[in-house]
């Protein structure tokens, strides 16, 4: 036994420090990108960095971060679901839609018991999930596609149930996590921190977890130690828009109305926190803690431009801008990877 | 008479070596003009490296290179390509959606002067070119719509008229059916009465002695036997190839292996009838508890799809299998495993998780075994390090990245994923492709360890040494279809390439 360890530090020593290092690329780059934009947006602004403000900060990614749990799992198996947003926004509508609404909206909803609503809403969003899953694993269409095109039938249910019209009322449950709070802390950063843990917890700790990361680190491999490939990519399909679902829910709540195209730049957010944060886009490398270092950046971001004086527009700009740096890193991160492994 | 003409080209003394190993020495090589010539050799012994050579893949080696009595060094390909040589890969190199014509005219499709394709003339002259080789197809059909064997004609086509003055077809036939062979043939006679010069190389003797008419005999990196295809036959060709005497290191396998007396034993796996599109024909055997069943054939014979039936991840077209009696259609690899099937395939990299630690590549098989919901790492690792220690895998880290590993050591993880929990079956792909003495003992080893345990083994390889060294019963897969049972009876190289 004891030959064994001294091999394996004999392994570390041979590696050194800076292979190392190249292989942790990936965790260290998001979390120095973090600390960097914290350190200028404090310089730059005193209303920054005070407590009142990682509050806003904190609940102003709590959507993103629902939403972000479930395609951490999709792009660890290194497939991608465009639907997230879409998803979220027709399940947001249609627990509304079940709603009993004050007289002046103008929506012919169905008024069911609050229960029931959230019920029906969450079996809406895992319906269309399973379709994602079944038309990826069955029929083969990839990901990309199949997403894209439940991007819009998610988005034409959303636009018949509502039909232009805006609806308000949410069951009282959903009302109360959306946008209520407890000792000061909203419920729904406390849903938020609850799913990522739970989504972490899942994905280190449980069996079907560690089939997540084998059939996004190699899925050939993966077939050919008998794991059932096609149920794991169906199942992560299936969380992701569950999780969409949940994020839409609470997002209506929060934003007090349930409208067409609301949860748009929920799309690109997502996307880009799990990917900024450090998940590799091949799949197999990352996880929820790069999840949440990637909301963070993005919050921060968001956040510390309102503090600076920049002109609104260049905004748009700037974001693109970090999105892009983080992708050319991610994908650096892998070749570094790769050649660490030689 | 041959005599007569001069070579078209020259090759003497023509050494080359790959980091300090000699894959030719000394190599004398002359092509006639009008004369189809035969290649044979077992893999590795240097056929291909000569034709790099001549087609200008390989520039770096020592000895003369005459074409048409000039002194020559190809920098390229290219440079090949213009001195009207031209080499047809074993690989299927074409572009399944583009049309016929365009495939027939790749790289080099008539313009008119603005430089805009001319696509009635394209059509028009790939239709003549593909009817003098008696191919009688649309020339705007798209080429991934015709059968593979079609497909490869076409491509071979392609090159023969291309107006190359010596042409190299690597193993051209095996995924022709015979009357495919016999229109390729035609073709190529054709051909010599203009003059052209082709080199055939093959595994399938029979076809290099009825259509060439020189064979050259290669073994170990030297030119070992040139003779007239009319004045030599399969066996003395055979002969030549593998050669005799002791000059190998290893066990050769020349002489005479008694195969034992088939074990009646429980059949554990039933195949009746198994068909796949081009690759297998009626495929039927039986493989019992405690004894390992070899299957070997030529690259290409069948072997690959076989075994991904057996282990789900391919569907036969018709047929059945039946494991301890019980049909089975496996739905996916999933099921053969849980069925008690398992495959450990050719290619490392399909099968192993590079960027993972060896622990995690040898419990993935069985995690369901282990924990129902949460992880038991330490269990893992527990097994792991069992299976490091039984099957002597180096570094005895099971914490290291898979990567790390020398190939060696990477197969017997291959295996060891297998092993905690014995499968009733085990098919292995090549098991011991491309490792070194010691590393290859090791396998055989641990393969007679299980069958003394009792799991049924099935090895497919395209080495006749690995089948020879592992197994009980052997049948020889010949283009898809099962042409010959070895068992209770003296088997040897020459037998097995014979059967072949």
């Amino acid at each position: 036994m004891a030959s064994s360890e001294t091999a394996f530090a004999e392994a570390h020593r041979a590696r050194g420090l800076a292979p190392f290092l190249r292989s942790q690329m990936r965790n260290i780059a998001p979390f120095l990108t973090l600390i960097f934009l914290s350190a200028f947006f404090a310089f730059a602004s005193p209303s920054f960095a005070t407590l009142d403000n990682l509050g806003n900060i904190l609940t102003q990614v709590s959507v993103t971060g629902i939403i972000a749990v479930g395609l951490t799992f999709v792009i660890l198996c290194a497939e991608i679901d465009l639907s997230i947003a879409s998803i979220a926004n027709v399940t947001g509508i249609a627990v509304a839609y079940f709603t009993l609404q004050d007289s002046y909206v103008n929506i012919a909803n169905i008024p069911l018991p609050g229960a029931i609503a959230i019920i029906l809403s969450i079996l809406l969003c895992a319906l269309l999930g399973l379709v994602n899953a079944l038309g990826l694993t069955v029929i083969g269409i990839p990901s990309f596609i199949m997403t894209l095109a439940m991007m819009q039938i998610a988005a034409g249910i959303s636009a018949l149930l509502v039909r232009g019209q805006i609806a308000y009322k949410v069951p009282g449950l959903i009302t109360m996590l959306g946008s209520g709070s407890i000792g000061g802390i909203p419920w729904i950063v406390i849903v938020a921190a609850i799913m990522l843990l739970g989504g972490h917890l899942v994905l280190t700790y449980t069996r079907f977890g560690r089939y997540v990361y084998m059939v996004g680190g190699n899925r050939e491999a993966a077939e050919y130690s008998g794991l059932n490939v096609k149920l794991i990519l169906g199942a992560v399909m299936v969380i992701s828009a569950v999780c969409s679902g949940i994020g839409g829910m609470l997002g209506v709540a929060h934003f007090g109305s349930a409208q067409q195209n609301e949860f748009d730049t929920y799309l690109l957010d997502s996307i880009a926190a799990v990917v900024v944060g450090g998940t590799s886009l091949f799949g197999g490398r990352g996880g929820i803690g790069n999840t949440i270092v990637g909301l963070f950046v993005l919050g921060v971001l968001n956040n510390g431009l309102d503090h600076v004086n920049i002109d609104s527009f260049l905004k748009i700009l700037i974001r693109g801008l970090i999105l892009l740096a983080a992708l050319i890193i991610n994908v650096y991160a892998q070749r570094l990877r790769e050649k660490a492994a030689e | 008479m041959r005599e007569d003409r001069s070579p078209i080209l020259e090759l003497k003394g023509i050494t080359k070596s790959f980091g300090g190993v000699e894959a030719l020495r000394g190599v004398d090589f002359a092509l006639l003009p009008g004369e189809i010539h035969g290649l044979v050799g077992e893999n590795g012994a240097g056929k291909s490296t000569l034709m790099k050579i001549i087609a200008g893949v390989h520039t770096e080696f020592s000895g003369r290179f005459l074409i048409g009595g000039q002194e020559t060094h190809f920098r390229s390909a290219r440079d090949a390509h213009a001195a009207g040589i031209a080499m047809v890969h074993q690989e299927l190199s074409v572009a399944p959606d583009l049309t016929v014509a365009e495939n027939v005219f790749l790289g080099n499709q008539p313009t008119n002067r603005l430089g805009l394709v001319q696509w009635r003339r394209m059509a028009r002259e790939a239709g003549e070119q593909l009817a003098r080789f008696g191919i009688d197809v649309d020339p705007m059909s798209r080429l991934g719509d015709l059968p593979i064997g079609l497909q490869q004609l076409i491509e071979i086509a392609r090159v023969l008229f291309s107006g190359a003055r010596i042409v190299i077809l690597d193993e051209p036939t095996s995924a022709l059916s015979p009357p495919e062979v016999e229109r390729l043939f035609t073709a190529l006679r054709r051909l010599r009465e203009d003059g052209t010069a082709i080199v055939f190389i093959s595994h399938f003797i029979e076809d290099i002695l009825l259509v060439s008419d020189t064979v050259t005999v290669f073994r170990n990196g030297r030119k070992v036997a040139e003779t007239a295809s009319a004045a030599t036959s399969k066996g003395a060709l055979i002969e030549a190839m593998i050669g005799r005497g002791g000059e190998a290191l290893e066990h050769s396998y020349t002489d005479d292996l008694m195969l034992p007396q088939p074990r009646d034993s429980t059949v554990v796996l039933k195949a009746d009838q198994l068909s796949l599109a081009r690759s297998l024909k009626d495929v039927s055997f039986e493989a019992r508890a405690g004894e390992v069943l070899g299957i070997y054939g030529f690259m290409g014979c069948g072997q690959q799809e076989l075994s991904r039936i057996l282990f789900g991840k391919l569907k036969p077209d018709s047929g059945t299998l039946a494991v301890d009696g019980t049909p089975k259609t496996f739905a996916s690899t999933a099921a053969a495993r849980r069925a008690g099937v398992a495959l450990v395939p050719e290619s490392r990299r399909d099968m192993l998780f590079h960027q993972e630690p060896v622990y995690k590549n040898i419990s993935i098989s069985i995690l369901d075994r282990i924990s129902s919901l949460l992880l038991k790492p330490t269990q893992e690792r527990d097994i792991a390090k069992r299976q490091v220690e039984q099957l002597q895998i180096r570094p005895p880290v099971v914490g290291l990245d898979l990567g790390m590993l020398s190939g060696g050591n990477q197969q017997k993880v291959a295996l060891a994923k297998w092993l905690t929990y014995p499968p009733k079956l085990l098919v292995l792909c090549e098991p011991t492709r491309g490792m070194d003495v010691g590393a290859k003992n090791d396998v055989i080893n641990i393969v007679r360890d299980l069958r003394a345990r009792g799991l049924a083994i099935i090895v497919l390889s395209t080495e006749p040494e690995t089948v020879l060294s592992l197994a009980d019963r052997i049948l020889v897969l010949k283009r898809g279809a099962l042409v010959r049972e070895f068992k209770n009876e003296p088997v040897s190289k020459d037998r097995l390439l014979e059967a072949a």
